[in-house]
Formats: structure tokens, C-alpha cells, sequence
């Protein structure tokens, strides 16, 4: 089997492994990075939501080949040490969890679109479609404006 | 030592709220050193009728300050069973009430330690799924102890056996039934914290303060709990009382909190069952295509071959197998040859289905003589619970003991069922509670344990077992499908009968809830466990003259199971749109009918609260318009209003949600209106666009693409939660606000489109 090299959170990881497993699992089954969660495994539900070179993607759809030579981030890489990105800061000062499994894949997708887009409307916001079965989107938006500040 | 004032046995006479909610509290009272004995409260609890429950808190010999509290109730006048609940009674004596009574009985409930490194470690009995006990928890341990909240940390308990019924995480009662208690254990705690640090200080205790996690002298002299810890853990008889705050004293009861966990879930830290670090192997299930269908035949020797497979195992309900990564897994999986039996509904559909529930529904009486009515028929789809997470389990069956990790709201009876499953005695299966993503009334059951538990032991190693998110949809307990007949008679403008026919399928309550009732004195047996729990949740909160409502079980088998609010989000959302059906027939404001037909004062309260601050009967575009709905249950009361955009009837929009909340006391109000905002969401999903179809007996939808729970876009941006001041002790909150915002969109959606909704989802 191959071997695919790829920055993770900043330092290097290699994995042996057919090219077309996910990524997700790579991270989590094999690599034991488990702040990207499984919710549907086909793209939908976007828990797993990471960035990759950056941008938002989903690494339950992303085999590990796509990311060979390229810079992964999970919700663990987001921070700079024990100082919070803007995003993560504004989810604990708007108080967004409830269960929390959705959070991971939320503050990636609001970090890249802020990334993308400083200052977005409720219109933009509303083009993040990661499910929240707590229904704490108001908190979202409010942590994103916040965020934007 | 205060005895009752009579015999309060239920059934005998109705409890009112302020009885309830007067538990007598003498937590010092007869504080004996390591008496811990689990069966000593136990014991002296009677099968049925108690008088007076008193919380007692002692030390635990150890090392370290360990403070346990204990219910126990004086018995006077005579045992009597109580008679099965009849309708009607929920007004008084509710499911909280008999949750509450159940969970009393029973050996020590809460534990609270303080470290030697200055922390305090609460120790509770529940399940923690997003509603914030944990942190609820918390806050009324550091007020109690005027500890630094950032000192606390509360730990979920594993299942324990001898709390017998008092471990079960369901019906909105965690806080309502251990906000006593975990004051009165805390408050013991303070006193013998303070009692060390006037030995240490040779000074009289009274004379001694608390705060922020330390006992401070009129001199200035100071001690940090934990470096009285030790000496604490000694005192045998505290020399100051341990005895609650008056709630004129709080500081933190009632102040909002950000969640305990905040930080460790926006980091990434927090960990759910498939996190733990663990050799456990990954493993997925083959599940039939049909409900219930069995595997007639199976030819493994593809899936064998396959990349990282590490064992196959048939068991109950499938074919698991175990791979190096879920991926293998799935893969492997997906190349068994397995020949199915169908399951027991193949040739069941929804048509079918509606066409059964519809005709069980009972007919109404003869309506009073000369009065008009109102008829209308409603029904309901089938709804996955669908929490984030899917169902998840760790398991190490190993010869002789077995360890378990899941996100179980009824661990006790997991342990036991996944004991007598895997064949060890049920002292030899530990199951630890973990955080869960999600669970809206799913994780009462426990079946994924139940098969990690099988597949462990057949494969000799320790699994992660986890439901993919189509076994979740298609295989998991659903809210079941019902059909409701209501009608209302009236004459000159008055209601004079209400009457409410729910028929569907038999919710499963195995879980547990059925043997907390009975604990409780209920006779399950006779009527039913279904209809003893419809009886105790279902109440039809308007004077609308002779109301009956009655429950009817089609018995189809589907793997059903409680959804947030239970019965109410059905039946309570159908009053509150059938509300609206009889103001719209009297020709009168639905608030206005509201304001004169409510019972209750607290109800009133916060229908005006947000008919004002929501300016109800503002001018709106066509299109559009506001609803309005409430909801009593739990001890608590709700009111939402809500505005919507149906100009795309095809894609209404909830555009604004403004909520008003009772519940007697928030211990942490921003939790409190985080459910509220949850909950609205939920609402907005199951009346609108959220429900499942059943096609020849499977699921059709997937995933969360068809089954079309809300996203941000379907969100509202300007929800306000107003919560109501203080009034006595809290009551639920989690399942509260439900049928009230359910019922508001689908009122608001009548007012905005002129057409009443009569079927949920209503895009089908
Ligand atoms: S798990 Fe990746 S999108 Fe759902
Ligand atoms: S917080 Fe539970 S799914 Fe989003």
C-alpha cells in the first residue's frame, strides 16, 4: 500500500494506506485525531468539516490521496497554542453549544467563510448548511457577527 | 424531627404544586459516619404512600471530604395504593411528580468530594445529552458552597444498581428532581468546611464566612477547601448547620452561565464514545432492508478477504463486522452476501398505516343538545430522534466481567439487559456514562450496546460499535406516526365539551420509565404503561368544560420510542392549532380566546409576554403573518409567538420566535434559553419540512439530504427569550417548549396561507 505525506495541525503526518480510504477515518482510526466527527459520512450533514489548504471540506468524502503533499486542519489545529482563533472564542462567549457534536464541523466552516469573507450578511451565513440536530444556529450567527465583530 | 402533616398518598388525594414543591428539609439531621449502607433508605420505603421525604447529608470516611445525601421519607397514616391515573390529573400530580417520587427512595443520589488541589467533584446520576445538567449541576454546588465555579467539576456517575429508578435521564426531570438535593449536599459540605477551618483557627465557627472556595476569619485569616479538606473529611458533627440558602441569598442560582464544557467542546477536546482512547477495533452492523427483517443466510467469505477485516460475527439483529478502520468496515460489510427474511410491516406503507390509525381512533360522544362544534382530524409521520451523534457503544465483554461505555440515559437497566445478554451476573458489567451528542429521547434505549456487547464477546476484543447515520434513520426508534380526532362543542361563545381521540402505535417504555412508575405507586399493569404515562403528561390547560382525551395503541411493530415531550408534541400541538380552529369559528382573536379560556394565571403571564413584546396584530405583509401557542408541563410554563414568510409556499421561512418562560426558577438562564431556541428549531422542523416515509415496511429517507431537519437557512435570526422571574423551585425545561413552538409555526402558517395544516410535516 502507499504512503501519503501531509501537514496536520502544522506538523507532518505519513500513512500507509489505500489511496481511496477517507480521510475522516484516517484521522480518527488511524491517526486518532477525533475533533472531526462522523454524522452521515456522504457530504451532508458537514460534522467533519476541517480545512484543507484553508478552505472548508469534508474529509468523510475526501480520500487521502487528495490530500497527499497538502496542509489539513481539524478543530485542534485551529487555536494558536492556549490562544483561541476569534472564532472559537466567540462560540464560548456567545455560549453556542449544546451537545456539541456539530461544534468541530460549525467553527471550521464559519472560520473558512470568515476567512473568505470578513463580514458576512445573514444571507452568507445562511449558505453554511451544517446540521445542528440542538438547533443552535441563532447562536451561530450571533457567534459569527460576533466573530466578524 | 418534623413529621407530616397526613397522609398524602397519591391517589387518595390530589398533591398540589405547593405540597410537592415543600419537600422538608433537614439535611443535618442524625449525621452518622460512613453510613452509606445503599439499602438503608431503600428499605424504609414503603410501596406505596409516603408523607414527608427528608434529604440527610453525611461524610463518607475518606480521605478527602466526601459528603453524600440521601432521601428518606417518615411514614405516617396508612399505606395505600394509589389508583391508576386517570385523565385529567396532570394539572396536579404530573410525570415530574412521579419521577421525582420514584427517584427518591433510593441510597445515597448525589456525591460531592473536595480535593486536596482545591477542586469540588459533583458526582451525577444522569446522562448528559446538551441540555447542561451537567453545568446546572454546577451552579448550584458552587452556590451552596460558595465555590469558584471554575473549581467544579461535575462527572457523570456509572450506572449503579442500587439507585434503582433514580438513574434515568428523561421526562425534563433531571434538575426539577436533584435541585434539593444537590443543595442540600452541598450546604453539608460547606458546614464541615467551615467546621475544620474554626478548629484550625481556634475560633468559633459562626463566626466564620465563605467565598470564592475559601473560609475566611473576622481577623482575615483564610483557608482554601482544600487544604481543609482532610481535616473536613474528620468532622463528625458540624458546628455550624448545613443548611440551604434562603434563594433571597443567591449569587449564582439564577445568573447565567456559559456552559462548564465550553472551551473543551470548541477545542475539540470533548469526548464522545468514539473518541476514547481505547484498543477498541471499529465495527458496523449489516442491517436488513426492512424493518425487524432477519437474516435467513449468510456468505461471509468475500468480506473475509477484505483489506483490515478482523472478525465477523452474526448476532440479533445482523451481521457485524470489525475492521481496522470504519471504513474497512463499511466495506467489508457491504460485500457480505446476506439473504434476508423480511421484517414483520413488509407490506406495510404509510397509506396503510394512516388508513389503520385512523379507523382505531374511538368515536366521539353525543355531542350537547343544540350546541355548534368543531371537528377536525390531524395526523403525524413517523420521526427519527436523529441526534448529530449516531448511536455509539464501547464494549470489552471479557469471561468473567464486561465494561461498557455509552451515552445511556437508563444505564441501570442497560447493565442489566446487556448482563443477561452476554450471560455474566449483573454486578460483573460496568457501564460508564459518557457524553453524548444528542439524544431527544433516543438514547432511553440501548440497543447498539446491546450489540456491541454480543459482538465483543463473539470476537473475543473490545469494539467500537457505531450505527451508521442510514441504520440510524432506518433502523433506529421513531417518534411513531398517529392520527388525532378532536372535536369542541359550543354554545354562545363558550366551550361546553372538548374531546381529543390519539391514536398510534405503542410507545416503547422498557426502558426503565415503566418500573420508576410502578416504584412510584402507579399501578402500570392494569391500564398500561402508555396510558398511565398519557395519562400523567396529557391535560388540556383551558376551561373548555368536559375535556377527555384518550389514547388509543394500534400495535404495529415498529421500533418506536418517546421524542422530546413525549405524547405532547402531539397531542398538546393539536389543542393548541385546534385553539386557533375554535377562535377562527367564534369569529375571535386567538389570543384574546386564549386570554379568556386559559386556567392558569402563569400560563396567561407569558401569552401576554410575548403577545407584547412580539406586538402580536402588528401589520404584516400577505404572505406572512404571526401564530401564537403555549404549552404547561413539568412544572413549567411556555408561551411562543412566531412570524412567517409563506409568499414560496414551497419554502415557508420562520422569520422571527419570541418565547416566554416559566419555570419557577432558572437555576442557569442562559441554558434555559438555549433550550428554548433549541427547541423552536425542532418545532419548526417537525411542523414544516421534517418527518420520514415509510415505503413496504423500510424508511425511505437516508441522511439528513431527505430527511429535512432545519439548517441555518431555514433558521430564524431574531429569536427573544424572556424569562419569567423566580418564583418557587425549578421545574423542566428540555422537552418544554416543544408542542408551544410546534403549534405557533403551524398557526402562523394557517394565518399566513388561509389554510389550516391537518398533516405534519406539512410539505409532506
Ligand atoms: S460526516 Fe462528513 S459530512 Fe457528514
Ligand atoms: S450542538 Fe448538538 S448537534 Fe449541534
Amino acid at each position: 500500500m502507499p504512503t501519503f505525506t501531509f501537514m496536520l495541525n502544522g506538523a507532518t503526518a505519513s500513512v500507509t494506506t489505500a489511496p481511496d480510504e477517507p480521510l475522516l477515518w484516517v484521522l480518527r482510526d488511524v491517526l486518532g485525531v477525533t475533533g472531526p466527527k462522523y454524522g452521515c459520512g456522504v457530504g451532508v450533514c458537514k460534522a467533519c468539516t476541517s480545512h484543507l489548504d484553508g478552505a472548508a471540506f469534508n474529509p468523510c468524502i475526501t480520500p487521502v490521496s487528495e490530500c497527499a503533499g497538502r496542509a489539513v486542519t481539524t478543530i485542534e489545529g485551529l487555536a494558536n497554542g492556549a490562544t483561541l482563533h476569534p472564532v472559537q472564542q466567540a462560540w464560548i462567549d456567545e455560549d453556542v453549544a449544546q451537545c456539541g457534536f456539530c461544534q468541530p464541523g460549525q467553527i471550521m466552516a464559519a472560520a473558512a467563510l470568515l476567512a473568505a469573507n470578513p463580514n458576512p450578511t445573514d444571507a452568507e451565513i445562511d449558505a453554511i448548511d451544517n446540521v445542528c440536530r440542538c438547533g443552535t444556529y441563532f447562536r451561530i450567527r450571533r457567534a459569527i457577527h460576533r466573530a466578524a465583530g | 424531627m418534623r413529621v407530616g402533616k397526613g397522609d398524602r398518598a397519591l391517589g387518595k388525594h390530589r398533591l398540589t404544586r405547593s405540597e410537592l414543591a415543600d419537600p422538608a428539609l433537614e439535611p443535618e439531621g442524625d449525621p452518622r459516619e460512613g453510613d452509606s449502607s445503599p439499602d438503608s433508605a431503600a428499605n424504609r420505603y414503603p410501596a406505596y404512600g409516603f408523607s414527608r421525604r427528608r434529604f440527610l447529608a453525611y461524610a463518607v470516611a475518606a480521605p478527602v471530604l466526601t459528603v453524600v445525601v440521601t432521601a428518606v421519607d417518615d411514614i405516617v397514616g396508612p399505606r395505600s395504593r394509589p389508583a391508576a391515573a386517570s385523565p385529567g390529573v396532570s394539572g396536579v400530580f404530573d410525570l415530574s411528580d412521579a419521577l421525582t417520587l420514584a427517584a427518591l427512595p433510593t441510597a445515597y443520589l448525589l456525591k460531592i468530594v473536595v480535593t486536596a488541589d482545591d477542586r469540588v467533584i459533583v458526582h451525577v446520576p444522569r446522562a448528559e445529552v446538551g441540555q447542561g445538567i451537567t453545568t446546572a449541576m454546577a451552579v448550584i454546588a458552587a452556590e451552596e458552597l460558595d465555590a469558584r465555579l471554575e473549581s467544579v467539576d461535575a462527572v457523570l456517575d456509572d450506572a449503579r444498581p442500587e439507585l434503582l429508578w433514580n438513574q434515568l435521564t428523561g421526562g425534563s426531570n433531571s434538575v426539577h428532581s436533584l435541585y434539593t438535593p444537590m443543595r442540600t449536599v452541598a450546604a453539608a459540605t460547606r458546614a464541615r468546611l467551615v467546621t475544620a477551618a474554626a478548629q484550625r483557627f481556634g475560633v468559633a465557627a459562626t463566626t466564620l464566612t465563605t467565598r470564592d472556595s475559601t473560609v475566611v476569619a473576622r481577623d482575615g485569616r483564610t483557608a482554601t477547601y482544600g487544604s481543609l479538606s482532610a481535616a473536613a473529611a474528620r468532622v463528625t458533627v458540624p458546628a455550624v448547620p448545613g443548611t440551604p440558602k434562603d434563594p433571597s441569598q443567591f449569587t449564582r442560582i439564577g445568573q447565567p452561565t456559559t456552559r462548564l464544557d465550553a472551551r473543551d467542546i470548541v477545542t475539540g477536546k470533548a469526548m464522545y464514545a468514539l473518541d476514547l482512547p481505547n484498543l477498541a477495533v471499529p465495527t458496523v452492523v449489516a442491517r436488513a432492508p426492512t424493518i425487524g427483517g432477519t437474516v435467513l443466510a449468510v456468505d461471509d467469505s468475500a468480506a473475509r478477504g477484505m483489506p483490515g477485516v478482523l472478525g465477523i460475527a452474526r448476532i440479533s439483529s445482523g451481521v457485524a463486522v470489525a475492521a481496522t478502520t470504519f471504513d474497512q468496515a463499511q466495506a467489508a460489510r457491504d460485500a457480505l452476501r446476506i439473504t434476508w427474511n423480511p421484517g414483520p410491516n413488509a407490506n406495510l406503507s404509510d397509506a396503510q398505516i394512516r388508513a389503520k390509525l385512523k379507523a382505531a381512533a374511538p368515536p366521539f360522544v353525543v355531542p350537547p343538545l343544540g350546541s355548534l362544534s368543531v371537528s377536525r382530524e390531524f395526523d403525524f409521520s413517523f420521526a427519527p430522534h436523529a441526534p448529530l451523534e449516531v448511536l455509539t457503544c464501547v464494549a470489552d465483554v471479557r469471561r468473567d466481567s464486561a465494561e461498557i461505555w455509552y451515552g445511556a440515559k437508563s444505564p441501570i437497566v442497560a447493565a442489566q439487559q446487556i448482563a443477561a445478554v452476554v450471560g455474566l451476573p449483573s454486578d460483573k458489567v460496568t457501564l460508564h456514562v459518557v457524553r453524548a451528542g444528542g439524544s431527544f429521547g433516543h438514547r432511553l434505549f440501548f440497543d447498539p450496546a446491546i450489540e456491541a456487547a454480543q459482538v465483543s464477546k463473539a470476537l473475543g476484543r473490545p469494539v467500537k460499535l457505531m450505527w451508521t447515520r442510514n441504520d440510524d434513520m432506518r433502523h433506529g426508534r421513531m417518534r411513531p406516526a398517529s392520527h388525532h380526532k378532536v372535536r369542541a362543542t359550543y354554545l354562545l361563545g363558550k366551550v361546553l365539551t372538548y374531546e381529543h381521540r390519539h391514536a398510534t402505535l405503542p410507545v416503547d417504555f422498557s426502558h426503565g420509565l415503566g418500573e420508576a412508575l410502578s416504584a412510584a405507586g402507579f399501578d402500570v399493569l392494569s391500564p398500561g404503561v402508555t396510558q398511565t404515562v398519557f395519562a400523567l403528561t396529557q391535560n388540556v390547560p383551558y376551561n373548555f368544560g368536559v375535556a377527555t382525551q384518550t389514547l388509543t395503541d394500534v400495535p404495529l411493530a415498529f421500533p418506536t420510542g418517546s421524542w422530546r415531550s413525549i405524547y405532547s408534541g402531539q397531542t398538546a400541538t393539536v389543542n393548541e392549532v385546534m385553539v386557533d380552529e375554535i377562535a377562527r369559528a367564534l369569529n375571535t382573536d386567538p389570543v384574546a380566546f386564549r386570554g379568556r379560556s386559559l386556567s392558569s394565571a402563569r400560563t396567561r403571564a407569558v401569552l401576554d409576554q410575548v403577545t407584547t413584546a412580539g406586538r402580536w396584530g402588528r401589520t404584516m405583509p400577505p404572505g406572512t403573518a404571526q401564530g401564537v401557542a403555549i404549552h404547561e408541563e413539568y412544572k413549567s410554563v411556555v408561551a411562543y409567538l412566531v412570524e412567517i414568510d409563506c409568499r414560496d409556499r414551497t419554502a415557508p421561512r420562520v422569520t422571527k420566535g419570541v418565547c416566554a418562560v416559566d419555570v419557577g426558577r432558572a437555576v442557569n438562564p442562559r441554558g434555559l434559553e438555549a433550550q428554548m431556541q433549541g427547541v423552536l428549531t425542532d418545532g419548526l422542523s417537525m411542523t414544516l419540512h421534517a418527518g420520514l416515509h415509510i415505503d413496504n415496511g423500510a424508511v425511505r429517507e437516508g441522511s439528513y439530504s431527505d430527511y429535512r431537519f432545519a439548517r441555518m437557512a431555514d433558521s430564524p435570526v431574531d429569536i427573544s427569550v424572556i424569562v419569567m422571574p423566580p418564583t418557587g423551585d425549578p421545574g423542566g425545561a428540555g422537552e418544554l417548549g416543544f408542542p408551544a413552538a410546534a403549534a405557533a409555526v403551524a398557526n402562523a402558517y394557517a394565518r399566513a396561507t388561509g389554510t389550516t395544516p391537518f398533516s405534519f410535516p406539512i410539505l409532506g
